[in-house]
């Protein structure tokens, strides 16, 4: 019994190949079949995605599977197997269950630490199972694979940083204010960068936006957009005392906010802290700005330096992802060993051999008038009642053993016995 | 006895901030449990021992400089673990769980054999004395450490280098928000405790100002967290400039209450 995963992701294959291998939900039931059938593969699963197309399959041959999965994939997406074989990867056993843990738990996404593909995974599982194609590796497998994504994302901050410049100033904004859900932001000018950021900041819950800009229709426009407030420009002064978050984006050549500007204001504000983001290029704020107490200045390539730090802040943290998951494919194996059928078999015998023995020799202590000849018979009943008590479950594990649910037998058994290794 | 469960106190409260401090770098989900389960257990520890001395002694402690300072680790440890109840940040416990330690190895270089009071000062007034002082200290430990946070969490925002610690510590709202909170808190248990003192140096002496070191530095002390909520209130101060302030009030209210027992070694009257 192997576990095998045979597939192509975002780093050994350009996106014109990834987006021909995906196969719609309709064609999922035929292909699971040929799987089955031509592949020798007991239990099977894809995981398809933007970043990647993944089979990931339980069989007896590993050999003859490797080699049939691509050839029924590229028959499948009517997509020439010469196109993508040299792209695909191969793992097997150990690899094969590091690789779907490090897949779930995003360590292996293009955007280290993305929460989407948990539910990509998750949803990939659900439409194998019901259609029977998986069965109690990869269910277990699978169960696994989420449970230490999950773990991954609550033990370590792998999730935490922001890694785009817009959900960045959000994350600065936050570190500043707490919550946003009272808070104020005021759009100067007008930009994709500020709308996107606005937006963002408007997910957060902030109370008002306003927006400012030279043109006042202009204003009137982009606040319509963004569901705020359009405000004359010649009023931004007035503003800037209760906006607590700018979005500064003008094509104003020169500084329209100065030092002396920000200090008065400040003063006026009674120390309310303002958190100001210059998206202008040329900025729009002198960045002496950002030496007054309680006001924080980010530049755009402040706050690129942010998004760096953030993945720096990630890498990080995926080293100790790493450690929890090698612990994890320890545990699976130790699950996967104790469902081999014959080391089962022999612990049941020997468990049932020692319970023979005890008893044995508690009875014939008791019976000591008993004859050498007699003893012998008392002996023999005890080991005939053993053996036949075990010929049926040995025969019909044995029997089970090559179906695909034979594993929960031995799961059952081992349950029902106590059995340890 | 009391001793004994004082000692063990300590030693876990060393295992929880060794662990809390550990946390400001590393995640962890059985580290976080470990800094709290340590902690907790100190706590009972400390607990038993104050127990133990108030059966061993007779009265309520605190009684001598071993027991103040014992008692003043003790609600600062009461209230941190109050607020990791209500806030989830095990953050807060490595800025305020080494105040506990330093305090409390304090209190293990002093005698600490519960020497009776005098008959002058075993009464209700001292009694209160002491206990506004002490708990309004131990709030105004909590306003040193968040006002550590504060500044660490603001220099990493200005100088927009953002170090791993960045991703651990709180929002500054939230930081100089509870700061200003604790003040509120300690600031008039401190003045009540200074009013309680003159009240009994009235009794006890015949004058409020008795030129005790100690008596001074607290009014020193006083002094500097008048000012800090007088500026919070009137002038809108907060940010950077409060948590200064927080963090030097506090060095004040360690000189006052470690520095003239401990290192001078003339304790303030207990007898």
């Amino acid at each position: 019994m192997v576990i095998l995963t045979v597939g192509l992701n975002h780093t050994t294959a350009p996106v014109e190949i990834r987006e021909r291998l995906h196969l719609p939900e309709a064609a999922l039931p035929a292909f699971f079949e040929r799987l089955g059938q031509e592949a020798g593969v007991l239990e099977r699963l894809i995981l398809s995605t933007c970043n990647r197309v993944e089979v990931y399959a339980v069989t007896d041959d590993p050999e003859q599977a490797q080699v049939a999965i691509p050839h029924i994939l590229a028959e499948g997406t009517r997509t020439p197997l010469a196109l993508f074989e040299q792209k695909l990867y191969r793992h097997q056993q150990e690899a094969a269950v590091r690789h779907a843990f490090r897949v779930a738990a995003s360590l292996d996404s293009l955007v280290l630490g993305e929460s989407q593909i948990l539910h990509q995974v998750k949803a990939a599982y659900e439409v194998a199972r019901a259609q029977a194609a998986t069965g109690p590796i990869l269910n277990t497998l699978m169960g696994r694979a989420l449970g230490v994504a999950k773990k991954v994302r609550t033990e370590t901050g792998i999730g935490e940083a922001a890694v785009s410049i817009p959900s960045a100033a959000v994350g600065l904004a936050k570190t500043i204010f707490g919550e946003l859900a009272d808070r104020t932001v005021l759009i100067v000018g007008a930009g994709e960068m500020a709308e996107v950021a606005a937006r963002h900041l408007k997910g957060e819950g902030v109370h008002t936006v306003l927006v400012a800009h030279r043109h006042f229709d202009r204003a009137v426009e982009l606040a319509a957009q963004i569901g705020g407030r359009a405000v004359r420009f010649d009023q931004i002064r007035h503003e800037l005392l209760e906006a607590d978050i700018v979005l500064s984006s003008t094509a104003a050549p020169h500084y329209i906010l100065h030092r002396a500007d920000v200090e008065e204001l400040i003063r006026l504000r009674w120390n309310r802290p303002l958190f100001l983001i210059d998206i202008a290029v040329p900025r729009d704020i002198d960045p002496a700005v950002n030496e007054i107490d309680n006001v924080y200045l980010y530049d755009i390539d402040d706050l690129e330096g942010v998004v760096a730090a953030h993945r720096e802040a990630r890498e990080r943290e995926s080293a100790q992802a790493e450690l929890l998951i090698e612990r994890e494919v320890a545990t699976f194996f130790r699950w996967l060993k104790s469902l081999e059928v014959v080391p089962t078999l022999v612990t049941l015998r020997r468990h049932l051999e020692e319970i023979q023995e005890v008893e044995l020799a508690k009875a014939l202590s008791r019976l000591p008038e008993l004859t050498p000849a007699q003893q012998d018979v008392v002996r023999s009943l005890a080991h005939g009642i053993v053996s036949k008590i075990l010929h049926h479950p040995t025969t019909e594990l044995k029997r089970q053993s090559v179906n695909r649910d034979g594993l929960l037998y031995v799961s059952a058994l081992r349950r029902l016995f106590g059995l340890r290794d | 006895m009391d001793v004994t469960f004082f000692y063990g106190a300590l030693l876990l409260y060393v295992v929880g901030t060794v662990a809390y401090l550990l946390l400001l770098w590393f995640q962890g989900g059985p580290l976080a449990r470990l800094a709290t389960a340590a902690t907790v257990g100190g706590f009972a520890l400390h607990t038993l021992a104050l127990l133990t001395r108030f059966y061993a002694a007779g009265r309520l402690p605190p009684g001598n400089t071993y027991e103040a300072i014992s008692f003043f680790a003790w609600v600062t440890v009461l209230v941190y673990l109050g607020l990791e109840v209500r806030f989830r940040r095990h953050v807060m416990g490595a800025f305020v769980l080494p105040i506990v330690v330093l305090t409390a190895l304090a209190a293990a270089t002093v005698p600490k054999s519960p020497g009776g009071l005098s008959p002058a000062l075993d009464n209700t007034w001292v009694w209160l004395h002491v206990t506004f002082v002490l708990s309004g200290s131990a709030a105004l430990a909590l306003t040193c450490g968040v006002g550590l946070m504060y500044l660490l969490q603001e220099r990493q925002l200005k100088s927009k280098s953002l170090g791993a610690m960045y991703y651990r510590l709180p929002s500054l709202d939230f930081l100089d928000g509870l700061g200003h909170r604790a003040l509120l808190v300690g600031f008039p248990l401190l003045t009540a405790g200074l009013i309680t003192g003159a009240f009994q140096a009235q009794a006890a002496w015949g004058r409020v100002l008795t030129w005790d070191p100690t008596q001074l530095l607290s009014l020193v002390t006083w002094v500097i967290y008048g000012g800090l909520l007088q500026a919070r209130l009137t002038a809108g101060w907060r940010g950077r400039k409060a948590a200064l302030l927080s963090v030097l009030g506090f060095g004040a209210v360690l000189v006052t209450v470690l520095g003239v027992s401990v290192l001078v070694g003339r304790p303030h009257v207990f007898n």
